[in-house]
């Protein structure tokens, strides 16, 4: 049903496709599955389409859209053509993206204690001890293993052959994984000739290698086996579907603040058989809603002075408080100065060029030419607040340029990237349409990136958002293995 | 001098619930004070959870098992003072100064507070901040029933008139507009005039050649051997001796004695 001359007309913008070269051969990874996309009927493709949107339904992964009037919960699209990444570009990947996560979390671990890294003048003090993503009260506190950020999701975009760039960290706490696991196993139920005519490497161990992970980063007077349970604020969180799914897949505990007590200086919930100890809170509530004694008070979500056992080294909480400080999108312009700076090597992954409000030159620079950046809220998040210079309007460019003069240090800019492609199906045919990917990584006795992620997909033509709160869907992402 | 001191907290309420609390009940021995001996004593709820925290406080955790009417917490001991003009030094402590930068809510200065804290740059940063004091002893007066606990810095400036702890947050936020870091310290004051006395707050400062010294703007001076320093935080809320959480509907009374006394002196409590 392919037809390649159709494939790239549809495109409005000039970028790189994951697919086909411009005079559409197939890349290499992609050939087996290029030819089989020829050779797929219009209908049976739709058949497929339906069947894989009613096993979602089935299965209940819905996604709550805040703001959204006309409907709470919908469906994250999913797109069923897979995204393939060579074995090559894999290995190039995990090592850039181990490199940064191992300064990542050398970074938080300095930055909590002598701060050699302000005082060799790499970073400015404000911008660390000044940011409310960072916590003095975690100052002086060793986490076991020296590990902050246990579970990460960096989120990586492509520009060219070789152009992978970070567009964010994500060290706090990284949703999407649930979406891994179930467009996978969806897939291999849908398609399993196409698995047997690729070697795709496995994502399906990622609960258990999650659950080693959590475990491996007990509280070191913790003897048998570490009790781990995953802490959720509830139903009405967006993400509640993959809390439920996390704690059942692992085979764990799945509670709320109000299921949880401290008490004879140890963390315990509650169970139909009487209390049960926690050593490892896998925690899904941001640091400002854990614990009303510490933190806010009036947060019903957490749990009152679980923070207090935290640095008593009684229970450990990941991730960490206070990791945001180093996913925050005004330290991400240092991050390779960061990586340098305790790994002694260059960033094997790029920086996305970024532009810093607070600084009068950048500023100036920014104002001159919305036209042609993204704009960023320095604590936003999910592509809320932020403006697409070539697809704004006049009156957003003026309000936006408003808003960065009243508040420059909320604000960062960056290029607008050409995303790369990858084929999609789109209704009529097949399309190519604007991806990321967001691998997940585990740090805890080692450093884990599962081969794969979850590529999230802007279905709608020419568009660069692909954030599910904006209308993005998903795909499944295929490492192949040589 | 040597200082008795006998703090006693008690919460009271009319229906049962549960109770946590943060203790930071303890002094530690720094440069003019010497902890000769302390202990506390929990009626209603267990703890044994103990660390120090970012700011060098020993910190304890109390829970009650189950609900509680009654939470009483008794700090007392002795600890030897001399006069060391404020001068705290650099105690071992994990926060580092440029985080005494930081505002928080209750520390944040207004326009009236950064006008008043500009008047007073002088050549140093210890005659910097002995202009503050002065300025702020001078400005607001001392007086209970205007301010409560959640009185911000620029609403008791604006009142010229609060406690100590008002006094100490308006300090701080003066200081720290001028970019010097600036804390919040608890502690006991044994006053000249009854030689008893309760509890008392004040601040400290950073400056490059001292390290932290007291000022207390209260009383206009720093602080001298009349003053046990208890524990530091970004404001009061943060150093609070006993910070807590009550789970649970119905209403608490709350009441706070504290005895402090030279070696043979009379003791006197203060609500």
């Amino acid at each position: 049903m392919l037809k390649t001359q159709a494939y790239n007309t549809g495109n409005d913008t000039v970028c790189f496709d994951e697919m086909l070269r411009p005079d559409f051969s197939a890349r290499e990874c992609y050939r087996t599955l290029f030819e089989w996309l020829q050779r797929q009927s219009p209908g049976g493709i739709r058949a497929k389409q339906a069947e894989a949107d009613a096993i979602f339904r089935r299965l209940g992964i819905t996604f709550a859209v805040y703001g959204a009037a006309e409907a709470n919960e919908r469906l994250i699209p999913f797109d069923l053509i897979p995204r393939v990444i060579s074995a090559a570009e894999w290995r190039f990947l995990e090592r850039g993206i181990e490199q940064r996560v191992r300064a990542l979390n050398a970074f938080l671990h300095d930055i909590y204690h002598r701060q050699e890294i302000v005082r060799a003048g790499r970073i400015p003090s404000e911008l660390v001890n000044g940011n409310s993503a960072f916590l003095p009260q975690m100052m002086g506190f060793d986490p076991p293993r020296g590990v902050y950020s246990h579970i990460i999701g960096t989120d990586i975009v492509r520009t060219e052959e070789d152009g992978f760039f970070v567009l964010e960290d994500n060290l706090r706490t990284p949703s999407g994984v649930s979406y891994m696991l179930e467009n996978r196993e969806t897939m291999m139920h849908l398609f399993p000739e196409l698995f047997a005519a690729h070697r795709v490497a496995p994502v399906e161990r990622y609960p258990e290698l999650l659950r080693q992970t959590l475990q491996s980063v007990a509280p070191s007077g913790c003897d048998g086996e570490p009790a781990v349970a995953v802490l959720t604020p509830g139903i009405y969180n967006s993400a509640y579907f993959e809390h439920a799914f996390l704690a059942d897949q692992m085979g764990v505990e799945l509670v709320q603040g109000s299921d949880l007590v401290v008490e004879d200086g140890a963390l315990w919930m509650r169970t139909i058989r009487g209390r049960a100890r926690v050593d490892v809170l896998y925690r899904r509530i941001d640091d400002a809603f854990i614990d009303p004694l510490n933190f806010r008070p009036d947060s019903m979500l957490g749990v009152p002075g679980l923070f207090d056992l935290y640095r008593a080294g009684r229970v450990t909480l990941v991730n960490a408080p206070g990791t945001g400080i180093a996913d925050d999108k005004a330290v991400y312009a240092y991050v390779p100065d960061i990586v340098e700076f305790y790994t002694g090597e260059k960033p094997i992954l790029k920086n996305v060029q970024t532009f810093r409000c607070s600084i009068a030159e950048e500023r100036g620079h920014v104002l001159e030419h919305l036209e042609e950046l993204v704009v960023k809220e320095v604590h936003g998040s999910g592509g809320y607040g932020m403006l697409i210079g070539p697809r704004s309007t006049r009156q957003q460019r003026a309000d936006f340029a408003e808003r960065i003069r009243a508040n420059p240090g909320n604000y960062i800019a960056q290029p607008t990237l050409a995303l790369s492609t990858c084929p999609a199906f789109a209704g009529s045919g097949i399309g190519p349409r604007h991806v990321d990917l967001r691998p997940f990584v585990l740090v805890g006795d080692r450093v884990r990136v599962v081969p794969g992620g979850l590529t999230r997909v802007a279905l709608k033509k020419g568009s660069l958002v692909v954030n599910s709160s904006q209308g993005g869907g998903t795909k499944d992402t295929w490492v192949l293995e040589d | 001098m040597r200082i008795a001191v006998t703090h006693t907290t008690s919460y009271h309420s009319d229906t049962p619930a549960r109770a946590v609390q943060a203790l930071r009940l303890v002094p530690r021995s720094l440069r003019g004070q010497t902890v000769l001996s302390w202990q506390v004593r929990v009626e209603g709820a267990g703890g044994g959870l103990r660390y120090t925290d970012a700011f060098g406080n020993a910190v304890e955790l109390m829970a009650s098992h189950g609900p509680t009417t009654s939470v009483v917490i008794t700090a007392e001991g002795v600890v030897e003072t001399e006069d060391t003009a404020g001068v705290v030094g650099f105690p071992p402590e994990a926060v580092v100064p440029a985080v005494c930068l930081r505002n928080t809510a209750l520390t944040e200065a207004d326009d009236a507070i950064r006008a008043v804290a500009a008047t007073c740059r002088r050549e140093t940063a210890l005659a910097t901040l002995h202009a503050v004091l002065d300025g702020l002893h001078a400005a607001v007066a001392y007086g209970t029933g205007t301010t409560g606990s959640f009185t911000t810095a620029a609403a008791a400036f604006a009142a010229k008139r609060g406690v100590c702890q008002d006094h100490a947050h308006i300090f701080i936020a003066a200081a720290r507009s001028l970019g010097l870091p600036a804390r919040y310290v608890t502690g006991y004051l044994l006053t000249e005039e009854a030689d008893a006395v309760a509890h008392h707050a004040w601040a400290e400062a950073m400056t490059p050649d001292l390290g932290w010294v007291g000022f207390d703007a209260a009383n206009g001076q720093c602080p001298t051997d009349r003053y046990v320093r208890l524990a530091a935080g970004l404001d009061a809320a943060e150093a609070a001796p006993v910070r807590g959480v009550r789970l649970g509907a119905g209403s608490e009374t709350l009441q706070v004695n504290v005895g402090v006394q030279a070696s043979q002196s009379q003791s006197q409590s203060q609500g």
